[in-house]
């Protein structure tokens, strides 16, 4: 492939990282400015987008994906993000219980 | 190698070269800082948990819907997204052009934005000392300003190391150091928005929720 083609292909992820993650961002705040949502839906969907905003950052702007080539960075997210999974959810589960019981 | 699809994309876009032998040697230089960011991923995570416990702790002090603005972290979310595109920019212009003054601009408008985000951070955190919500007044407002303060830090910190860079360019050039330490900052500075995106949803949006 030549040079010029891989370069516009390289611009090409960015700005396709950039134009997803905009109408995401927009819809999170716009979400709640306009008060489409209430309550618990509007939190889940915020993280739900939020969540997704991530996976397109880590995809377009980090490059990871599922070729070998970042495999292993791919790997060390995934464990990451399980060890961070676990201490966030046990902090959270452990501390609202204590807050119940001292009620 | 992916010999039919040719080179790949590795690391922020920043294969120095497309020579495969090359990319392997930059790829360890690369992954060792990636093993840095999931620590830092670690941190931020354990206060994101101390927030949330932290939430209804707001012991008389302003709590989070009057004390949060959606209009400036808008802005904020806005100038952190941007200078990530930027940042990307520079780091196709690093790989592909050979003249200096595209790679220059593009890191000195990712460095204008990111200052930008911390004129506009602070601006914010003066308000809200100004209406009394300063880390002292409760849980919830200590916790917040170690969150939001520690990724500010971080900011900063991207920031000077943008201007290290620019003065390593300067002075050495494009030598292949100066090419990893640009890679690294890419990442770090990819990260920083990453960790934007769950501050914007868990602390201001979720905060600003009727």
């Amino acid at each position: 492939m030549t040079s010029p083609r891989l370069q516009r292909r390289e611009t090409l992820t960015y700005v396709v990282g950039y134009a997803l993650a905009l109408p995401l961002t927009g819809a999170a705040f716009g979400l709640v400015y306009l008060r489409l949502l209430g309550g618990g839906h509007a939190f889940y969907t915020v993280l739900g987008l939020g969540l997704v905003q991530m996976m397109v950052h880590f995809r377009c702007f980090l490059h990871i994906d599922l070729k070998r080539s970042a495999r292993a960075d791919l790997q060390l997210i995934l464990f990451s993000s399980l060890i961070i999974a676990l201490m966030v959810g046990g902090t959270l589960v452990l501390l609202f219980n204590l807050r119940t019981r001292m009620i | 190698m992916d010999g039919v699809a040719g080179p790949q994309l590795r690391h922020a876009g920043l294969n120095l070269s497309d020579d495969p032998r090359e990319l392997d040697e930059v790829e360890s230089d690369v992954f060792g800082f990636w093993i840095f960011l999931m620590s830092d991923a670690v941190l931020f995570a354990l206060l994101f948990a101390i927030y949330g416990t932290m939430l209804p702790a707001t012991a008389g002090a302003p709590g989070p819907a009057r004390e949060f603005k959606i209009g400036p972290a808008f802005i904020e979310t806005m100038l952190l997204l941007t200078s990530s595109f930027t940042f990307g920019m520079a780091s196709i212009s690093l790989k592909r052009d050979p003249r200096p003054g595209r790679l220059v601009l593009w890191l000195g408008a990712t460095l204008l934005l990111g200052l930008a985000f911390l004129a506009m951070e602070g601006h914010d955190f003066a308000t809200m000392a100004s209406d009394h919500a300063t880390p002292d007044r409760s849980g919830f407002l200590s916790s917040f300003f170690v969150l939001v303060g520690m990724h500010g830090l971080h900011v900063t910190i991207g920031a000077i190391w943008t201007l290290v860079m620019l003065a390593q360019l300067a002075i050495f050039g494009r030598d292949r150091r100066v090419k990893v330490n640009l890679i690294r900052l890419s990442l770090f500075w990819h990260f920083l928005d990453i960790v934007w995106i769950a501050i914007f949803s868990v602390v201001y949006l979720q905060g600003l929720i009727h």
